[in-house]
C-alpha cells in the first residue's frame, strides 16, 4: 500500500502568529463574560423585556448546534453506511462536534439569569416545553459525543500512562483501567452511536419549533410549522461542508497535503441535500403565499433573500459542477457559503425575524455581546488546535504500515 | 472479537429505547398544573370610565412589596408622554391615548392577561408558570431557571425579567394576587380603583356583562370584548371606545397561543415512537452494512 493513513498526533509549535490573535480575542471575550457574572446580563448586553434572546442564543447555540451537525452525518456515513474511505474524517468532525456541544452548553450556561439551576430541567419536566426537550436531547447527546471520543483517549494512553512524581505507583492501574474502558466500549460503541444520530434529528428540529410559539411576533417569512423540518434538513446540508472546510483549514495550517479526493466525495453529496432544502423553501412560500412580503424592500426581505442565494442558491450550483468541486478552492468556497447560508439563517429565524410588538428601538448587538460570542469561537479554535496535538485525530501519510493492535484501529471497524 | 447477530440485536433494543427513551420522554405527571376551571375569575377592565389616576400602580406595588414611593407621586400626569410597559419594577402601569371620537382621553391598563391557554405556561422549560383553578397564571420563583423563554412566547409581551441583577434575577408579572385572593381579598388594583373601572368576578358573568354593557351603550362602546376571543381567551378583558389596534393591543388569531408548537411536538413525540423507529431503522441498516462488509472481507479476527 503506497498511502496508508494513520491518525496522529500533530507534531507542531503550538503558537504562531494567527494563533496569537485568536488567543487575545479569546481573552477579551472572557473578560466581558467576568462582567457578565459580576453585573449581571443587563449590563454587557443589549438585552430587555422586549428583545429577551439575542446572539448568544441566535448564533452560539442555535447557529452552535447546526454547525456542530457534521459529527452526526460523519458518523451515520462511517459507521452506519460504513463507507469506509471516510473514516479520515469521522475524528476530525467527532472532535469539532464535541467541542461545538461544549460551548453550546456553556453558551446556555452564561445566558441563564440563574445559571445555577441549570440542572433543574433534569428533574422538572414539562412536556410541553420545547426547550425542554432541546435541553434534554443536547445533555444527553453531549455525553454521547464525549463517550464516542473516549476511544480516542484510551487509544492516546494505553501503554504510555506515565503520571509524574509520586503518582507515578498508580501508572499500572490507570493502563488497567484504560483496557478495560476500551474493551468496554468497542462492544458497545454502536449503541452510542446509533442513539447519537437519532438525539441530532431530533434537537436539529426541535431547535426549530422552538420560535413556532413565538407566533404572530415572528416575521412570516421565517414562520412555518414546517421549521423543524427545515432546519432539521439544513443541519444535514451544513454537516459536510463544515467537515470540508475545516479539513482544509487544517491541513493548511499544518502543512498537509488537502484530502481532495475524499473531500470532493463528500461534496458530491452536498448537492442533492441543498436541492432538496431549496425545494422545501420555495414549497413553503408558496403555500403559505409569503413570497408577497418579498416584493417590499426592507431589513427581512434582503435578509431573506441572501440567505436562500448566497447561502443555498449558489453553493448548490457549484457543488454540482464537477469541475469546481473537485478543486479544494472550488470545495472550500462552495462549503464556506453553506456555512454562511445556515449561520444567516439561524440568525434570521432568531433575531432578524423576531418582532416584538412593544419594541421602542430594534435590537443589535453590544459589544460585550459580540466579544463574547466571537471569543467562545476563538477558544473553540484553541482547543482543537490543542486536541489534535494531544491525540490522534488527523490522519497523516504513514511510511511503514503500523504492527501493533492498537494503531490502526478507527472508533470500530 | 465479532459480536453475535443475537447479541447486537438484543443490547442494541435494551440500551437503545433506554437511551432515546430518557430524552424524548414526555413526562404526563410533571407537567406544570394547567387548569382550565368553569369556576376561574377574571377582571373586566373598562378602558372609558377609567381617569388614569394610576393608584392601581401604587397598590399593586404596595401589595407586592417593590417600592412604590409616595400616592401623590402619582397624580403627575407627565410619565403619559410616553408609552409604558409592565417591566421587573412595575406588574403594571397605565397608559393614556387622545381619542378622536370623544372629548376624553382613554387610559388603558396594562398587565398580564392571565391566558385561558397560557403560552409562558406552554412554554417554560421546568414548569415554573402554571394555571390555577380561579384563572391566575403565576410563575414559581424555586424552578425557574432564568432562560426568558417565556418572554418570547407571550403573545402580549408581559414577562419582565431582572436584567440588572447578577445573581438570581426573577421573572416579574402580574400574579392576579394570587396571595390575596387566596384569602378572600380582592386583587389589590381592583380594590383601590375609585372609578370602578376594574369588575372582579366569574369569568362567564364578565363576559355577560360586558355584553349588556355594550347593548345598553352601543355608542360608548366599540362591539368586541378584547380577551373573549383572543388566544383562546384570557382572564382579563377589555371594553374600549376605540379600535383595540388602535390603543396598543397586538392583533391576534382565536387560536391558542401555544397550538401549534404543542401539535407539531406530540407529532415528533407521539408515544416514543418517532424515534424509537428512527433508532430500529439505523441500527438495522447498521447491521446489514457491518454483515456485508465481514461478508466480503471475510472473518478480520
Ligand atoms: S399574557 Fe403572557 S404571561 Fe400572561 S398568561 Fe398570557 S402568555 Fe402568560
Ligand atoms: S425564564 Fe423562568 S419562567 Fe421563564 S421560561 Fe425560563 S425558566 Fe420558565
Ligand atoms: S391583579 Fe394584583 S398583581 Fe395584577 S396588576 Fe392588579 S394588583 Fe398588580
Amino acid at each position: 500500500m503506497e498511502h496508508f493513513f494513520k491518525p496522529t498526533p500533530i507534531q507542531k509549535k503550538f503558537f504562531t502568529p494567527i494563533i496569537m490573535i485568536v488567543s487575545v480575542i479569546a481573552l477579551n471575550g472572557l473578560i466581558f463574560l467576568l462582567g457578565r457574572f459580576l453585573f449581571g446580563i443587563g449590563a454587557i448586553t443589549n438585552l430587555n423585556d422586549q428583545f429577551p434572546w439575542g446572539i448568544w442564543i441566535g448564533i452560539d447555540v442555535a447557529a452552535g448546534v447546526a454547525l456542530a451537525a457534521g459529527g452526526f452525518t460523519t458518523a451515520a456515513l462511517g459507521h452506519i453506511m460504513h463507507r469506509d474511505k471516510y473514516e479520515v474524517i469521522i475524528r476530525p468532525a467527532l472532535l469539532t462536534a464535541m467541542l461545538g456541544y461544549t460551548f453550546v452548553a456553556m453558551s446556555v450556561m452564561i445566558d441563564l439569569g440563574r445559571y445555577h439551576f441549570i440542572w433543574h430541567p433534569l428533574i422538572m419536566w414539562n412536556g410541553t416545553s420545547v426547550l425542554f426537550e432541546v435541553g434534554i436531547c443536547v445533555m444527553i447527546y453531549l455525553t454521547v459525543l464525549y463517550i464516542e471520543f473516549l476511544p480516542i483517549v484510551t487509544e492516546r494512553f494505553i501503554g504510555r500512562v506515565n503520571l509524574p512524581g509520586f503518582l507515578k505507583k498508580f501508572n499500572n492501574t490507570v493502563d488497567k483501567l484504560l483496557r478495560f474502558l476500551d474493551k468496554g466500549l468497542e462492544k458497545t460503541m454502536f449503541i452510542f452511536i446509533i442513539s447519537g444520530v437519532v438525539l441530532s434529528c431530533l434537537h436539529q428540529s426541535s431547535l426549530g419549533t422552538l420560535m413556532v410559539i413565538a407566533g404572530p411576533k415572528m416575521h412570516p417569512l421565517w414562520q412555518t410549522p414546517i421549521l423543524p423540518l427545515l432546519f432539521l434538513i439544513s443541519a444535514i446540508c451544513v454537516g459536510f461542508p463544515m467537515v470540508i472546510f475545516e479539513s482544509i483549514i487544517s491541513s493548511k495550517s499544518f502543512g498537509l497535503k488537502p484530502e481532495t479526493d475524499v473531500l470532493s466525495g463528500l461534496g458530491r453529496m452536498v448537492g442533492p441535500l441543498l436541492l432538496i432544502y431549496l425545494a422545501a423553501k420555495l414549497i413553503d412560500i408558496v403555500v403559505r403565499q409569503t413570497y408577497v412580503y418579498l416584493m417590499e424592500v426592507n431589513t427581512e426581505s434582503i435578509m431573506f433573500t441572501i440567505e436562500l442565494l448566497l447561502g443555498v442558491v449558489i453553493p448548490l450550483r457549484m457543488f454540482f459542477s464537477r469541475k469546481i468541486s473537485s478543486t479544494p478552492a472550488g470545495l472550500f468556497i462552495a462549503s464556506g457559503l453553506v456555512i454562511f447560508g445556515v449561520l444567516l439563517n439561524r440568525i434570521n429565524n432568531f433575531i432578524v425575524a423576531y418582532t416584538p410588538p412593544y419594541a421602542e428601538a430594534s435590537y443589535f448587538p453590544s459589544i460585550g455581546e459580540i466579544s463574547v460570542t466571537l471569543g467562545f469561537i476563538a477558544l473553540e479554535i484553541l482547543l482543537f488546535r490543542a486536541f489534535v496535538m494531544i491525540f490522534p485525530i488527523i490522519s497523516v501519510p504513514q511510511k511503514v504500515a503500523p504492527k501493533t493492535k492498537y494503531a490502526i484501529r478507527g472508533l470500530f471497524k | 472479537m465479532k459480536q453475535s447477530r443475537r447479541n447486537f440485536l438484543k443490547t442494541s433494543a435494551v440500551l437503545g429505547a433506554s437511551v432515546v427513551g430518557l430524552s424524548s420522554a414526555k413526562p404526563t405527571k410533571a407537567a406544570p398544573q394547567n387548569i382550565l376551571s368553569d369556576e376561574r375569575m377574571g377582571v373586566l377592565v373598562d378602558t372609558t370610565a377609567c381617569i388614569g389616576c394610576r393608584k392601581c400602580e401604587w397598590a399593586c406595588k404596595k401589595a407586592h412589596d417593590m417600592p412604590a414611593g409616595n400616592i401623590e407621586s402619582y397624580d403627575d400626569r407627565t410619565v403619559f408622554e410616553k408609552r409604558r410597559r409592565p417591566d421587573a419594577k412595575a406588574l403594571t402601569v397605565v397608559n393614556e391615548y387622545q381619542n378622536p371620537n370623544g372629548k376624553f382621553p382613554l387610559n388603558v391598563k396594562v398587565q398580564c392577561m392571565h391566558c385561558d391557554h397560557p403560552a409562558c405556561v406552554s412554554a417554560c422549560i421546568v414548569g415554573a408558570f402554571s394555571k390555577q383553578a380561579n384563572g391566575s397564571v403565576i410563575w414559581d420563583t424555586d424552578k425557574c431557571i432564568g432562560c426568558r423563554y417565556c418572554m418570547v412566547a407571550c403573545p402580549f409581551q408581559v414577562p419582565a425579567f431582572e436584567f440588572e441583577k447578577a445573581w438570581s434575577p426573577d421573572i416579574k408579572k402580574c400574579d392576579f394576587c394570587f396571595d390575596r385572593t387566596k384569602t378572600g381579598l380582592l386583587p389589590a388594583c381592583v380594590e383601590i380603583c375609585p372609578m370602578e373601572v376594574l369588575t372582579y368576578g366569574k369569568r362567564d358573568e364578565l363576559i355577560r356583562a360586558a355584553k349588556e354593557k355594550i347593548r345598553l351603550y352601543p355608542e360608548r362602546y366599540v362591539n368586541h370584548i378584547f380577551g373573549e376571543y383572543e388566544v383562546g381567551g384570557t382572564s382579563w378583558m377589555y371594553l374600549s371606545s376605540m379600535d383595540f389596534t388602535k390603543v396598543d393591543f397586538p392583533k391576534l388569531s382565536q387560536n391558542p397561543a401555544p397550538g401549534v408548537t404543542e401539535a407539531i411536538q406530540h407529532g415528533i413525540f407521539a408515544y416514543f415512537i418517532p424515534p424509537i423507529a428512527i433508532y430500529a431503522l439505523l441500527g438495522g441498516v447498521m447491521w446489514l452494512n457491518k454483515n456485508r462488509k465481514h461478508e466480503s472481507h471475510g472473518e478480520e479476527e
